[in-house]
């Protein structure tokens, strides 16, 4: 029977191709926003992200988020590092600088001062030249990003020279780091170095970063931190989220993908539910001949469920690669550099492909189930 | 002791609608219907034929009275008991041909065995030699559309009969069809309830094939109003 189902289902190739189109564009819907918007909000935390060996992170009480820095006093930095569980802790200063771009145009940048001594802070990824030439005068690396869209056409080379703030900086390396929500440019420098950069003296420490000790967990020394230094501290995990949450809460993309992505959902409930309801409709007599002629209920509502799942599945995997398509091609351009598909959001479509059409098949399945089988008899 | 009856119907009454639109269509038929034979079921439109033979073959209930089949009462059938017993012992033609446009000739001779549970192929393969006894053999992979009348009714007949059914029931056969095509349809039928446990029933009201039948029975106003062997 559910050979004949199927013949059923692909006969009519239209409305075949319309059923999955529904679903591989309410699936292709869901997944690409939804992957924008992960995506977009992971990018409120990349600064956190590009700190890997510090699991701690401190800062004025009043910091909601990566952007909005109240600076703190150098002597801060001697009372962390005196909490006991802090391995070490080194300072990290971020500002916005601005630069002008090989054809003179002004451009805002990231500036990240990292630990004179450790360098830490830096991005672990180096595409090229060595992080140690850092330490020389004026030296800065860049965001490989940042790079291309300063030194267009270019190929990747050092020693390129660049205005920050109207201050001369020579590239001595250039890293990979995590695309940024505010900007695509991101200088590092040494943290004496930044200060320079930004004309700033003393006290303008934005964060101190610290790596808890082997018997302690980031968020008891976390803990302890506040309890001593009354500064506002957490773990690097609990302060990429308090990032990500901040960007929620306080702008309209939850609410504007939110919307797309409800519509996705509707448009895919409308269209494959009345295309497979009026499917069964324009079946129904041939339906009502299978019941005749001795089909149970139980085997229709099989073959109801198998053309339902065979359209479910097709344009759920049409839609999925769709989007996967979308991020392989949009993930090589730096606006959309670190958007990704995550499995979470695949998965979660798939299921919302699986409700459309298992609501699809139980609205079109009542017809089959009630259809009178005498009606075989009149003309 | 051998049955003697094919279908045996004792006081059906069948009522459409409740309370003031309550409509009696079948006024306490009482009919037997011969085995080994053709049996006609004539009469004018509207007077309870379609609806007879739905109880008949177990789709429409009787409001009262019972009918036996094949020396089973089905009007007491559990429903899914009846629907295996449509499965297993009948063959339907209707007058519409009622094929499905998605499906082969042969796949759609085939559908009566496919519903019984035998695989696609090996039914196929069943229905495929019965197809050529028809005078099918160059049209069985072409659809519905591709088909003439005659074509259809044909591979309707083939759906009916492949699955060896004892009782086949055939609403208005040859009402789309020529008067020959007419006559070999007729002419099929006619072989098949020539087995001493088969019968046939036909609604018909195409009288250029009334030779065919061994018995008629007539009815008007939901009642039979006469039964008869045919002398013709």
């Amino acid at each position: 029977m559910f050979s004949i189902a199927l013949k059923m289902l692909f006969h009519d190739r239209a409305k075949y191709m319309g059923l999955v189109l529904g679903v591989a564009f309410s699936t292709l819907l869901i997944n690409q926003q939804l992957g924008i918007f992960i995506g977009l909000i992971t990018r409120a935390g990349a600064v956190i992200v590009d700190v890997p060996q510090a699991d701690v992170w401190v800062m004025d009480p009043g910091v909601k988020n990566l952007d909005t820095i109240f600076p703190l006093r150098d002597t801060e930095l001697g009372r962390v590092r005196g909490v006991p569980g802090v391995a070490w802790a080194v300072p990290l200063y971020k500002s916005n600088v601005t630069i002008r771009t090989g054809n003179g145009e002004l451009e805002s940048s990231l500036l990240m001062g990292v630990d004179d001594s450790t360098l830490i802070g830096l991005p672990p990824e180096v595409v090229l030249g060595n992080i140690d030439d850092l330490r020389r005068p004026d030296a800065v690396a860049v965001s490989m990003d940042g790079y291309r869209k300063i030194w267009r056409n270019e190929p990747l080379k050092l020693g390129n020279i660049a205005e920050l703030n109207d201050r001369r900086a020579v590239v001595v390396a250039i890293v990979k780091d995590s695309p940024k929500f505010t900007s695509s440019i991101t200088f590092f420098t040494r943290y004496s170095q930044a200060l320079q950069y930004t004309n700033n003296g003393r006290n303008q420490m934005s964060f101190i970063v610290a790596r808890s000790a082997e018997d302690s967990t980031p968020a008891e020394v976390a803990q302890s931190i506040v309890a001593r230094t009354g500064l506002q501290a957490m773990s690097a995990e609990d302060f990429r989220w308090k990032a990500i949450m901040y960007v929620v809460q306080n702008t309209g993309i939850p609410i504007s993908i939110g919307t797309v992505v409800a519509l996705g959902v509707l448009v895919g409930i409308a269209v494959v539910g009345l295309m497979f309801n009026l499917f069964v409709l324009e079946n129904l007599k041939q339906f009502a001949v299978l019941k005749a002629i001795g089909t149970t209920n139980i085997r229709l509502i099989g073959m109801v469920f198998l053309q339902a799942a065979v359209v479910g599945f097709v344009g759920f995997s049409l839609g999925l690669f769709g989007a996967t398509m979308f991020f392989e091609t949009a993930g090589k351009s730096p606006t959309f550099q670190g958007f990704y598909l995550p499995w979470y959001v695949a998965a979660a479509s798939g299921g919302v492909a699986a409700a459309i059409i298992i609501l699809a098949a139980m609205i079109a399945m009542r017809r089959v189930l009630f259809v009178d089988p005498a009606i075989v008899f009149r003309g | 002791m051998p049955m003697e009856f094919a279908v045996e119907c004792k006081g059906v009454i069948k009522d459409f609608g409740t309370g003031s639109v309550r409509q009696r269509v079948l006024h306490g038929i009482d009919w037997q219907v011969p085995i080994g034979a053709t049996t006609f079921l004539v009469g004018p439109s509207g007077c309870g034929k379609t609806t007879l033979i739905s109880i008949i073959a177990g789709l429409l209930s009787a409001t009262e009275g019972y009918v036996r089949i094949l020396d089973q009462e089905i009007t007491k059938m559990r429903r899914s008991r009846v629907v295996r017993f449509r499965a297993d012992h009948l063959g339907f033609i209707f007058q519409q041909f009622n094929l499905l446009p998605s499906l082969t000739a042969v796949e759609n001779a085939a559908v009566s065995l496919v519903v019984q549970g035998v695989t696609l192929a090996t039914a196929k393969r069943q229905a495929s030699v019965l197809l050529d006894r028809l005078g099918m053999e160059s049209n069985k992979l072409k659809y519905p559309n591709q088909l003439s009348g005659g074509q259809q009714q044909r591979v309707a007949i083939a759906r009916a009969l492949v699955h060896n059914p004892k009782i086949v029931i055939s609403d208005e056969p040859t009402a789309s069809l020529d008067a020959e095509t007419g006559h070999e349809v007729m002419e099929l039928l006619g072989q098949v309830a020539s087995g001493a446990d088969r019968a046939v029933i036909v609604v018909t009201h195409d009288n250029r094939i009334f030779p065919f039948a061994d018995y008629i029975a007539t009815m008007s106003d939901g009642r039979i109003e006469s039964f008869r062997k045919n002398s013709a």
